[in-house]
């Protein structure tokens, strides 16, 4: 080997420069991911993405594709099709997990094994040097701190998944992938799960989390992933996918006029004297004083006047409930 | 780096379940019984009702049964813990966490390999060698190659469990134990069977057991082993060509050629085994 010459330097430094300069890769991209089981269609062109930092949630029914998806993005199952890159590597390699924390949603860990050297034992595979008082720390966090001595052979169902959970978080992860973290946890820890997401989001973690609670998901995601039958249903920001806002007024003495005008905003549904109706998407705030002084002075009373904003349960509901109406009116 | 350290993990798992126990509770009864039996025959022969070539024949022989019952509960041993450490942490669960770490799938199973190896071979070397030294203290009879004998009670214990570790990746834990010990007996009888027909002269007869030890090394190994067991002289003293009838004497003793096909064979089936276990679905 020869030593670098100083134009080698230059442009060594030049390249490093660049490549500093360039936005990171997303910390999971898929592209057209396909997967059968037997002859069932597990998953069918999924694509999805999710950006260093973001908290994106993977929703839908039992038996959409959420697990197969989480377990082909980690090399878990081969996929039939498709491509997956992981914090900028291809999910071939496996280097590119180095850096990725997970908990399956079947978790179960070796349990002739201590909480600690479960942890340890991670950590070396992980191949990334945590010292021995983070890795209790970990621990701690996830209230194992009193059992960190204890076989897990011996935990509770809830115990194994706050193990798992530390298990994911241990070897300082830029991507966190939660299959169900809170399936075995009462109340509290489902809200401790809820703090640590926000705090991986706050350290510029990613977090790919799919679960059943939707207020969960609605309270920590950015993104959501809506999966139908193993098909990207839907996705979007929160804003994006919610976006639709409604106002619920009740009204009375309402003249042909006033309902015209009622009707010129959106979508009216009516119950008794109370009126719901969609506001525009592109309003800037002016919609309902507007509608509001139009509507006294056509002569309408109003007794009152509230925003509604439908739930992610409901849209998540609406989504499902259209595709399934889609697929009976294909199959007639 | 990862190998070493599934390897030790297998080790740490084997230490610390059950199995182990059981292991070492069969082998402290096998071979406090066997020192009963040995120091019996030393009784009943110091009246000279035995010749010394037929002392050291009835040695040759006893020990023999004794360390077939050893390769036994290694036998069962590895192939009961190589099920549960690879198909019951796939079926469990456990494999999900560990193998979405940056580790290579054929790496992880290299590890579990070399840990069950190393646990089931140091069984019967210890196992073997506590036999030898209580055949030498009670009978005066030390094997004439005790080093090739245990080697070779090794690598037969390696070969089972490497199929033990290839069926684990397509079945149940507990049949592929159930089978890899099924297979085990079945090509000991087959080569109890071959040997007869050589006795007899009758090659078809004679093939059952040549080809049986080609497919699952197990006999032959072991037949290796009791050649290196027994005295040179026993088989003489049983009747020449009729010893090879006879389960517990081995005629001949191993050809490089056959170490070098075991050692074939087991590359093999290990690479079957890796290729079925990185596709695998889990």
């Amino acid at each position: 080997m020869t030593a670098p010459s100083a134009v080698g330097n230059d442009a060594q430094r030049e390249a490093a420069r660049l490549v500093a300069g360039l936005p990171q890769a997303p910390a999971v991209w898929c592209s057209g991911l396909r997967k059968r089981y037997g002859r069932q269609q597990a998953v069918e062109d999924v694509s999805l993405q999710v950006d260093r930092g973001d908290v994106v949630g993977l929703l839908g029914p039992n038996g959409a594709g959420k697990t197969s998806v989480i377990k082909m993005l980690l090399g878990l199952v081969r996929p039939d099709a498709g491509e997956v890159m992981l914090l900028g590597r291809p999910a071939g390699d496996p280097a590119a997990r180095a850096r990725v924390g997970y908990l399956p949603e079947l978790f179960r860990y070796q349990p002739w094994l201590s909480a600690a050297e479960v942890l340890a034992l991670h950590v070396r595979l992980s191949g990334i040097d945590v010292p021995a008082s983070e890795q209790r720390e970990c621990l701690a966090l996830l209230g194992l701190a009193e059992r960190t001595g204890d076989r897990v052979g011996g935990f509770s169902k809830g115990m194994q998944q706050r193990l798992g959970l530390a298990v994911a978080l241990v070897a300082e992860p830029e991507l966190v992938v939660l299959d169900e973290p809170t399936s075995a946890l009462d109340p509290l820890g489902r809200v401790d799960v809820r703090d640590i997401v926000l705090a991986l989001k706050s350290r510029g973690v990613a977090v790919l989390l799919n679960s059943h609670l939707i207020g969960e998901v609605e309270r920590v995601c950015d993104r959501v992933v809506i999966l139908d039958r193993g098909r990207v249903a839907a996705s979007g920001t929160l804003t994006e996918l919610l976006g639709q806002r409604e106002l619920r007024l009740h009204l009375t003495g309402l003249s042909a006029a006033a309902e015209a005008r009622l009707a010129a905003t959106g979508a009216v549904t009516r119950a008794g004297d109370w009126f719901t109706v969609a506001l525009p998407a592109d309003d800037h705030g002016t919609a309902v004083p507007d509608l509001v002084r139009d509507l006294a002075a056509l002569g309408a009373r109003v007794h009152a006047v509230e925003p509604a904003r439908i739930t992610l349960e409901e849209r998540l509901l609406g989504i499902l409930r259209a595709g399934a109406d889609a697929r009976a009116e294909a199959g007639r | 780096m990862t190998v070493l350290t599934i390897a030790a993990l297998t080790l740490r798992e084997a230490s610390r379940r059950r199995v182990l126990l059981a292991l070492t509770v069969l082998t402290v009864v096998l071979i406090a019984l066997s020192g009963w039996g040995f120091s019996r025959v030393a009784a009943e022969s110091g009246g000279s009702a035995l010749t010394s070539g037929e002392a050291r024949l009835t040695a040759s022989i006893l020990l023999n049964l004794v360390m077939f019952g050893f390769s036994l509960i290694a036998a069962l041993g590895t192939a009961f813990l190589a099920g549960p450490t690879l198909a019951g942490e796939t079926e469990s669960g456990i494999a999900l966490a560990v193998l979405a770490r940056p580790i290579r799938r054929s790496a992880f199973l290299l590890g579990k390999w070399l840990g069950l190896v190393a646990f089931g071979s140091g069984f019967v070397v210890l196992a073997g060698l506590a036999q030898c030294l209580v055949v030498r203290a009670t009978v005066d009879y030390w094997p004439p190659q005790p080093v090739a004998a245990l080697a070779l009670l090794a690598a037969q214990t390696t070969v089972l469990l490497t199929l033990a570790v290839l069926l684990s990746t397509a079945i149940s834990p507990m049949a592929s134990g159930v089978v890899a010990v099924g297979l085990f007996c079945t090509t000991w009888v087959a080569g109890v069977v071959g040997g007869i027909g050589a006795s007899l002269g009758n090659d078809a007869v004679a093939r059952v057991g040549t080809v049986s030890r080609m497919l699952l090394p197990t006999d032959g190994l072991w037949r290796g082993a009791m050649n290196a067991f027994q005295d040179p002289t026993a088989l003489a003293v049983f009747g020449g060509s009729d010893g090879e009838a006879f389960p517990f004497l081995s005629a001949a003793p191993l050809t490089l050629t056959y170490l070098a096909w075991a050692a074939v064979w087991v590359a093999l089936v290990w690479a079957v085994a890796a290729a079925a276990f990185v596709r695998k679905d889990l």
